[in-house]
């Protein structure tokens, strides 16, 4: 028989995360700080406005772009948080923001352009590029830069063929955020270059010590801006599916073409749950983001306590500890911390090749667990070290 | 700080100084100095365990009792509401609004126990006009604790 996988495709290796945890589903007394996940129920008054969606009958498909309550909502909310200024004809309501990353970077991407992406990296971003035709290009931030991309970085790293910059602040997996100042001298460089960028910005809800800035909302960025934003992180919702991509209007025009032949629409259910959670849900945020304020407080101090430098996040839930004077690579200090203790954490090289020397810990877990954690890994660093 | 302490000590009573030192990166000593203030000042009045004693073999009866009462002058409802609450057959003591004036929540080995409480020594005091017994049948949350929570099922494979 023919070989019928796409040479494309084949290409593509998958994510580095899977055998990590095909190796622990098989261990029963595992602890695991590895997924990218909330451990909060979704806030319960969010949850009933999608059981009174299905209640009443509202199953059925919505206008492709979303429902126009929902893209208000959206539309008042990022404005009141971020100063962004998208109408609800510049939005489109995704399958998560997974979906808004995807139908951006391929209705964008020409046979050869050059896409930006910051390492460590979210596991979906270079393959996505690839996939859509594109050509990552990669720029390993430093810790000693705090993770944050820097003006002579960018530059160093632009081409004639360079179109796109894909950013993720608050950073998954490093925790690093970008300040209004540091945005505002990427910006130059950006609208200097005719660069466009996307923002994906799940965790800007998940800040610990300065509120987030959103780079659409600097000086003449609007235009050379696709913001993406979702529910998953900031109420608890990932399996509710709901995100959206917002971005000037002759873009947003094009990108909802692919939205309307792939998708059609998102979950009818999910978008009402959605707009409660945006109408109703600011003291929900706040809860969370307290618990998980502490939960890092507490790692950082432990992590310190054993010894273990870590750079500070100031947001979303992963701490980034440098664990390069082990003498292992990330991979083998992984996976060793799996077989002897049964302690998941995800090495920093599933991020790109320069995760190396790196672990991610995911601080989305209870207080018994990360405890639990703390003392299998100080119990492996006092047998090996 | 205060708030933030009663807020981590409210769900979990258990939790030990050095960690609450911890998730509010502060040190142990002031940490310590400010639950004793608190005690002190009766703000935090005991440390109690969420018991589902339908789990225990032990018989448990529990009941809430609605109690109407005629308040004294001068002294309102507050001397009848502590004549109450001396009884350690009752758990709580609460004045409301509405139809009646005390919700009294009291425990007890049976259900004829929790009877006789009432008919000898709540409903024969002075200014008790009348009484109303609800037993308890089954308790689905206590304090904030959904009792028999719904076990989660191991999930399957993802990769994020």
């Amino acid at each position: 028989m023919r070989d019928f996988i796409s040479d494309k495709l084949k290409t593509i290796k998958p994510s580095g995360i899977r055998k990590f945890f095909d190796i622990a589903r098989s261990i029963p007394d595992c602890i695991s700080l590895g997924v990218g996940e909330p451990d909060f129920d979704t806030p319960w008054h969010i949850a009933e406005e999608g059981i009174y969606a299905i209640e009443s009958g509202k199953t059925f498909y919505s206008s492709n772009q979303g429902l126009l309550e929902l893209r208000e909502e959206i539309s008042k909310w990022n404005k009141r948080k971020y100063n962004l200024s998208y109408s609800k004809d510049e939005i489109v309501v995704t399958t998560g923001a997974s979906e808004a990353i995807d139908i951006a970077l391929r209705a964008l991407i020409n046979p050869n352009d050059e896409v930006i992406i910051l390492e460590p990296a979210y596991v979906s971003y270079a393959p996505l590029v690839s996939l859509a035709g594109g050509i990552p290009v990669i720029i390993s931030l430093k810790q000693e830069n705090e993770f944050k991309l820097t003006k002579e970085e960018l530059e160093s790293h632009i081409t004639k063929n360079t179109k796109i910059v894909l950013m993720n602040y608050p950073n998954n997996p490093t925790g690093a955020i970008m300040t209004k100042e540091d945005l505002i001298s990427i910006s130059k460089v950006i609208i200097d270059h005719d660069l466009l960028v996307i923002s994906d910005e799940i965790y800007s809800e998940l800040t610990y010590d300065i509120p987030h800035t959103s780079i659409g909302s600097l000086p003449h960025m609007k235009d050379r801006t696709i913001t993406i934003n979702g529910f998953s992180k900031a109420y608890s919702m990932t399996g509710w599916r709901l995100g959206y991509l917002m971005g000037p209007q002759p873009l947003i025009e094009e990108i909802k073409k692919i939205h309307q032949f792939s998708i059609m629409c998102a979950s009818t259910i999910s978008q009402h749950a959605g707009i409660e959670a945006l109408k109703n849900g600011d003291n929900d945020i706040i809860h969370m983001k307290e618990e998980y304020s502490q939960r890092r407080n507490y790692l950082l101090s432990e992590l310190s306590r054993l010894g273990i430098s870590s750079f500070t996040p100031r947001g979303a839930f992963y701490i980034f500890p440098n664990i390069s004077k082990y003498n292992k690579s990330s991979e083998d200090f992984a996976t060793s911390l799996l077989n002897e203790e049964h302690l998941v954490v995800v090495p920093g090289t599933a991020f790109g090749d320069s995760g190396e020397g790196f672990i991610r810990i995911s601080y989305a877990y209870s207080l018994s667990e990360l405890k639990e954690a703390i003392v299998r890994l100080e119990h492996y660093l006092k047998n090996n070290y | 700080m205060k708030e933030k302490i009663l807020k981590l000590i409210e769900n979990n009573a258990k939790l030990e100084i050095s960690d609450i030192s911890k998730l509010l990166s502060t040190d142990e000593s002031s940490i310590k100095s400010a639950i004793a203030e608190m005690e002190a000042d009766g703000i935090i009045c005991g440390y109690n365990t969420i018991i589902n004693w339908d789990k225990v073999s032990e018989e448990l009866c529990q009941a809430l009792i609605e109690v109407r009462v005629i308040p004294e002058r001068g002294r309102g409802f507050d001397n009848i509401a502590n004549r109450i609450s001396k009884f350690p057959e009752v758990d709580s003591v609460y004045l409301i609004s509405g139809g009646y004036d005390f919700l009294v929540q009291i425990k007890g080995r049976s259900m004829k126990s929790v009877s006789q409480f009432v008919f000898d020594k709540l409903a024969t005091l002075d200014s008790v006009q009348s009484t109303a017994t609800h037993f308890v049948l089954k308790k689905y949350k206590d304090h904030g604790v959904t009792l028999e929570s719904i076990s989660k099922e191991p999930r399957e494979k993802i990769i994020l």
